[in-house]
């Protein structure tokens, strides 16, 4: 029997699970390998759990999606984050460093009718993952590697290293050398393919921090090349703004 | 015996007529880069540079000299050592699986406007990578028969050491041409390497060079000697790499590292990799692949457990002391040829001719 395959959504744009979707080429042999038996966004038939693989998509951020992440776990032999916001808790997680009743107060018309959680957390702050996926979105190609590795039976091929190698591997001119653009590149985690520097664009850091990052020495860098403290906590401050605040501006001993 | 070329317009063509694909330096992104030159007039005419730790940036010249410009973001390594290349597949059968080894049609290169330092630097990948018993047979066919013609250099960078590691600024040998050329006049003198050099050189337009015009060429290659930007001596480097591995500096480095990696794969000599194994949906078909790796990769020493080197400090110290000391070891020279691309391309500057030098005070402060 084909291994079952299940897709959840928590607090997300949906962005990551049309990456499954935007597979293209492989979706048919993917519809082959295994039983898509949960996934919302492509079809209301659902076949019940367990299931093989759950991709989580998505934060928790209501009280009730920190209760169900629970059943999700229960009924799945593995269980996979895609993207910043299951990973790490998505640019919703801005929240987490303001008052969250204020905002709810002045977004919506009826705030008695929305319930929720005064921070966006990962997943992984409810239950175990047995692996994170990065990126903002996820990188099609890193997903059909998880897939295709749980399939075999093998572990995951997917690097730790910042940016700067798969930036130096596909060739591009350093944004930050050759043109003085910001770029958080050298303490990003690869994935993305380094699409914004082969575009000339700095690296916005949607994959979150890379292994032992030292965001202390680049921001000392983004300093003499005159960004003053708020714009550089703008930086990180974004898809991945828990993960990034969560390392130490000290050097990594 | 020395000759004069006006231009290099007739030797382009001349390279492409005999079956080569033509490298050399062109302006891309606001960079001189190495790609495929269509035609001579790809090159950087009237370009030049301005480097310093951490910083690249192209400048306009008074003058249309090709090759007025020193090292750029990629040495020639990507184009004989790739960042990426398959190495074989996989196919499972009725009862294992048969594997294909990958053989690639490699490509006829002439590299144009090789620098001394760079062409140092293609001799110590062909001792490390073709030198004994461990070949790497994708190096070994793309590295056969490139045609090489050097630019001897009379524009060193800020960056630039050459002279310290002595492999510049002019090269005696290890090419098939080797130009030297007077900046804005068009003209280049040309020495000659091998037969193939002179073959190619008797295709296209040139003249014997005068007794005057061959001192010049000579001696602006010496006064470029006088101009390097750095220095790092290398007497004593070995045992300084050997005796240092204690010191603080190496804390005082790890405070500014990114561990991005950069520095080594800007590095003409670098030479690291790994290989990954992937396999499709089916389970049908696998793929063996190797790609660059770094010294800075926490990846790069997991062993059993993990990491061997967490530490910046550590894969630091590794990656310096190897290059400059037990390199000397393993393949009988130093692994750093001064291009200076360590240091121009290190996002925060880390000039290793400066920690060399902190390590030195540092040493003989406790020796004393």
């Amino acid at each position: 029997m084909a291994p079952k395959l299940a897709v959840w959504k928590f607090a997300s744009c949906d962005g990551c699970q049309l990456t499954l979707l935007d597979c293209e080429d492989e979706l048919l042999t993917l519809a082959g390998e295994v039983e898509i038996a949960h996934f919302l966004e492509a079809s209301s038939a659902v076949t019940e759990g367990p299931y093989d693989v759950s991709l989580v998509e998505g934060s928790i951020s209501t009280p009730a999606d920190a209760e169900r992440i629970k059943e999700v776990r229960r009924i799945s032999r593995r269980l996979v984050t895609i993207g910043a916001c299951a990973t790490a808790g998505g640019i919703q997680a801005l929240r987490n460093f303001a008052d969250v009743e204020e905002y709810r107060s002045v977004v919506y018309a009826r705030p008695e009718y929305v319930a929720t959680l005064a921070e966006s957390t990962p997943i992984s702050a409810h239950v175990p993952v047995d692996f994170e996926l990065r990126g903002c979105p996820i990188d099609r190609g890193q997903l059909l590697e998880v897939l295709s590795a749980y399939l075999a039976g093998r572990r995951p091929g997917i690097p730790n290293h910042p940016v700067c190698f798969e930036c130096k591997m596909r060739g591009n001119v350093c944004v930050m050398v050759a043109h003085g653009t910001p770029c958080l590149g050298p303490v990003t985690h690869t994935g993305c393919g380094a699409i914004c520097p082969a575009y000339g664009r700095g690296c916005y850091g949607c994959f979150g921090p890379s292994a032992r990052p030292n965001t202390g020495s680049l921001k000392t860098w983004l300093g003499d090349i005159g960004l003053a403290r708020p714009e550089m906590d703008r930086m990180f401050a974004t898809f991945n703004v828990t993960a990034f605040t969560e390392v130490p501006d000290d050097p990594p001993a | 015996m020395a000759w004069i070329l006006d231009g290099v317009a007739g030797l382009h063509a001349a390279l492409v007529e005999a079956g080569y694909t033509v490298i050399g330096p062109t302006v891309r992104d606001r960079a001189i880069v190495l790609a495929e030159l269509e035609s001579a007039d790809d090159l950087p005419y009237g370009w030049g540079v301005t480097l310093e730790p951490g910083g690249y940036r192209i400048r306009r010249r008074a003058d249309s000299a090709a090759f007025a410009h020193s090292a750029g973001p990629q040495s020639w390594k990507p184009f004989l050592h790739r960042p990426r290349a398959k190495l074989w597949d996989a196919r499972r059968t009725d009862d294992g699986f048969e594997v294909a080894e990958t053989r690639e049609e490699a490509p006829r290169y002439a590299f144009l406007g090789v620098r001394p330092c760079d062409l140092r630097a293609i001799g110590i990948l062909d001792r490390v990578l073709t030198g004994d018993r461990y070949r790497d047979d994708a190096y070994a066919a793309r590295r056969d028969g490139v045609f090489i013609i050097v630019v001897n250099c009379t524009e060193p960078g800020e960056t630039c050491f050459c002279v310290s590691m002595g492999t510049g600024p002019g090269a005696d040998s290890g090419y098939d041409l080797a130009l030297t050329e007077f900046a804005g006049e068009g003209r280049f003198l040309v020495d000659v390497g091998t037969e193939a050099g002179a073959d190619l050189l008797a295709r296209i337009e040139h003249r014997p060079a005068d007794p005057v015009t061959e001192t010049r060429a000579r001696a602006e290659v010496d006064a470029a000697a006088g101009r390097m930007g750095r220095e790092m001596p290398a007497e004593g480097l070995r045992e300084l790499m050997a005796g240092s591995l204690e010191a603080a500096r190496w804390d005082d480095v790890a405070g500014r590292c990114l561990t991005c990696g950069n520095c080594t794969m800007v590095c003409p000599t670098c030479f690291c990799t790994t290989v990954e194994d992937v396999t499709d949906l089916t389970g049908e078909h696998a793929e063996r692949w190797q790609r660059w790796d770094s010294c800075f990769d926490l990846d790069f020493s997991h062993l059993q457990g993990g990491s061997v080197r967490t530490s910046t400090k550590s894969r630091y110290r590794q990656w310096l002391t190897h290059k400059l000391g037990t390199w000397h070891d393993q393949f009988g020279s130093s692994g750093c040829v001064g291009c200076g691309r360590c240091i121009v391309w290190c996002p925060v500057g880390i000039d290793l001719t400066e920690e060399v030098a902190a390590l030195r005070r540092e040493g003989e402060k406790s020796d004393g």
